[in-house]
C-alpha cells in the first residue's frame, strides 16, 4: 500500500481525514499513484493534474522523502521507502496564505 | 408561509441567509466550503431545493458542487468514493474543455494579452452559473477565459457552446483587471432560443438558436478607454439585467455608463442621467415594477468605493436618466467598499426585496424596495455573490 498525505482542503474535497492508503498497481510512479487517486477519488480530478493535460497544476507540488519530486518526470519510479509505504508521498500547496 | 433564502458567494466560502417572509429574522448557515472562494451559487427556477455552486481555488482549481436538498448536502456530481469497480463515477464536472473538435467546435484562438501581444486561451474558473428556467438539470456556465458552458445533466458533464468563442472576433477579446471572464447570462423567458451572454472585456453578445450562433450587440456603447470607442467588441461590460415579463429591454452596467435598449441588445442608449458617477459593477430590475432599477455607483475604476464614502443605492423608477440615492440604514461616512458584478439580487415577495454584498462582508437588505436597508450579517468575508430564492 502507498500512503498518500494531501493538504486541508484537498482532504476536505475527498471526505478522508490524515493519509490516504492506495493499492497501486505496477511500478510507484507520480502517474501511477495520482492515477490510483483519481480513480478512487474522482472529486480530485482536475485538482492536482490539469484536467485534459493531467500536467500539474502550477501551484501544487509534490514531496517524496523530503525531496522535490515536482519536477521529475511523472514516470520515474518513486522512492523505494514510498513504494513499500514507509514513507508517504506528499502533496502540497505550493506557497503559504491565500 | 413564504420565505426567503440568500446566497451568498464569498472569497472563503458560502453562506445560506435564510429568512421569514417579512424578512427580519435571519438564520445564517455556513461557511460551506471554507476556504474556497465560491465566484456564484444559485438555485434552480424550476426546482428551488437544487442548488448548483463554483467552488475555486488557485491552488487546486474548478469543483463544481450541488445540492438536492436547498444547500443542507452538497456532492460534486459524479466525484463521489468508488462504490464498485464497474460503477466508477467519471468525476468530470469540474471538467471544462473548450471544444476543438471538428464537428461542434472551433479552433482554440487566441485572445488580446493586456500588453496587446495574443495570448492562448486558458481555463481558470466557473464566474457564473444560470440554472434553465424550466429544467433543473440543465444549467449553463460562463468562464474565465470566456467561454460559456451548458450541462443538461445537472452538472456532471459539460460541453462548451462553442459559436460564442469561436465566432470570430475572440482574437479582439482582453481581459479586464478581474480576468477574461463570461459574468452574465441571461435566458429570455419568452423565447428558449434567446440567451445574452457579457463579457469583461468583450461586450454584449446573444444567440436566437440556443446557443450554436452568436452576434456582438454592442452598437451604441461608446468607451473611451479602447482604441476605437464604438468598436463592435472590446467594451467592458459589467453587468446585464432584464426583467422576466419584458425581456426585450435590457439594462446594463458598463465600465463607466448606465445603458438600456428597448431592442432586445439591437442598440444601446446612455441612461446614466443625475448618477453622481456612471462607474459600478451591479444592475438589477425590481420584481414587479421593469422600469424600476437599481445601481451602486463606484468613484471611479481607479478607486473602487463609493463616492465619498458614503454606500449609496440608486433606484430610477423611469428606467433610467432619473435617478435617487436611497440611503436610509447605509452607512453614510467612512464606508469604502465595493459591490462586485453578481453581488445584487431581488425577491419576487409582494413587496419586492433587494439585496446586496460587499467587499467588506455586509450583506445588505432592504424589504420595501430600497426605502430602507438593514444588514442581514456584517463581517463575512468579502461578497463575491448574491443571489435570492423566493420559496412558497
Amino acid at each position: 500500500m502507498i500512503r498518500v498525505e494531501l493538504p486541508q482542503h484537498l482532504q476536505t474535497l475527498a471526505g478522508v481525514g490524515g493519509e490516504v492508503m492506495l493499492e497501486v498497481p505496477g511500478p510507484a510512479t507520480t502517474r501511477s499513484v495520482l492515477d490510483a487517486l483519481e480513480a478512487r477519488y474522482p472529486v480530485l480530478r482536475g485538482t492536482i493534474r490539469d484536467h485534459d493535460t493531467l500536467e500539474r497544476r502550477p501551484f501544487v507540488r509534490v514531496f517524496a522523502c523530503a525531496r522535490d519530486w515536482s519536477h521529475e518526470p511523472q514516470d520515474s519510479p518513486l522512492p523505494a521507502a514510498v513504494a513499500s509505504g514507509a514513507e508517504p508521498l506528499l502533496v502540497v500547496g505550493a506557497i503559504a496564505g491565500g | 408561509m413564504t420565505a426567503v433564502r440568500v446566497l451568498v458567494g464569498t472569497r472563503k466560502g458560502a453562506f445560506i441567509l435564510a429568512g421569514d417572509g417579512k424578512r427580519q429574522r435571519w438564520d445564517v448557515r455556513g461557511p460551506f466550503f471554507a476556504g474556497w472562494e465560491i465566484y456564484h451559487m444559485k438555485g434552480s427556477p424550476a426546482d428551488p431545493e437544487q442548488l448548483y455552486a463554483s467552488q475555486s481555488s488557485a491552488w487546486f482549481g474548478q469543483v463544481l458542487q450541488r445540492s438536492c436538498d436547498g444547500g443542507r448536502t452538497w456532492e460534486a456530481p459524479g466525484g463521489g468514493p468508488e462504490k464498485s469497480a464497474d460503477g466508477m463515477p467519471r468525476g468530470e464536472s469540474n471538467k471544462f474543455v473548450y471544444d476543438t473538435t471538428s464537428k461542434t467546435g472551433k479552433p482554440l484562438t487566441t485572445h488580446q494579452w493586456y500588453d496587446g501581444t495574443q495570448h492562448p486561451w486558458e481555463f481558470k474558473r466557473v464566474w457564473h452559473l444560470e440554472p434553465s428556467l424550466s429544467d433543473p438539470d440543465i444549467v449553463y456556465a460562463g468562464v474565465e477565459d470566456a467561454a460559456l458552458f451548458r450541462s443538461s445533466d445537472g452538472g456532471t458533464t459539460w460541453q462548451e457552446l462553442a459559436g460564442l468563442r469561436g465566432h470570430g472576433t475572440g482574437p479582439q477579446w482582453q481581459p479586464g483587471a478581474g480576468g477574461m471572464c463570461l459574468h452574465t447570462i441571461l435566458l429570455d423567458p419568452g423565447d428558449p432560443r434567446r440567451m445574452f451572454a457579457a463579457i469583461s472585456a468583450a461586450g454584449a453578445f446573444k444567440t436566437e438558436d440556443a446557443g450554436v450562433t452568436w452576434r456582438p450587440i454592442n452598437r451604441g456603447l461608446q468607451s473611451k478607454y479602447i482604441p476605437n470607442p464604438t468598436a463592435e467588441v472590446g467594451h467592458c461590460v459589467h453587468r446585464l439585467a432584464l426583467h422576466r415579463a419584458r425581456p426585450r429591454v435590457l439594462f446594463m452596467q458598463k465600465h463607466w455608463d448606465v445603458m438600456r435598449s428597448d431592442d432586445a441588445g439591437e442598440s444601446w442608449r446612455e441612461v446614466s442621467g443625475n448618477l453622481p458617477t456612471d462607474f459600478g459593477f451591479v444592475i438589477d430590475v425590481h420584481a414587479h415594477e421593469p422600469d424600476t432599477i437599481y445601481v451602486v455607483p463606484i468613484k471611479s475604476d481607479s478607486e473602487h468605493y463609493p463616492p465619498g464614502g458614503q454606500l449609496r443605492v440608486y433606484r430610477s423608477r423611469t428606467g433610467g436618466g432619473e435617478w435617487e440615492a436611497l440611503t436610509q440604514g447605509l452607512p453614510q461616512r467612512d464606508c469604502y467598499v465595493n459591490v462586485l458584478r453578481d453581488a445584487m439580487a431581488v425577491d419576487s415577495l409582494d413587496q419586492c426585496g433587494v439585496y446586496f454584498g460587499t467587499t467588506g462582508g455586509q450583506v445588505y437588505a432592504s424589504a420595501d424596495g430600497g426605502d430602507t436597508w438593514s444588514a442581514i450579517v456584517r463581517d463575512l468575508p468579502p461578497v463575491l455573490s448574491v443571489e435570492v430564492q423566493t420559496l412558497p
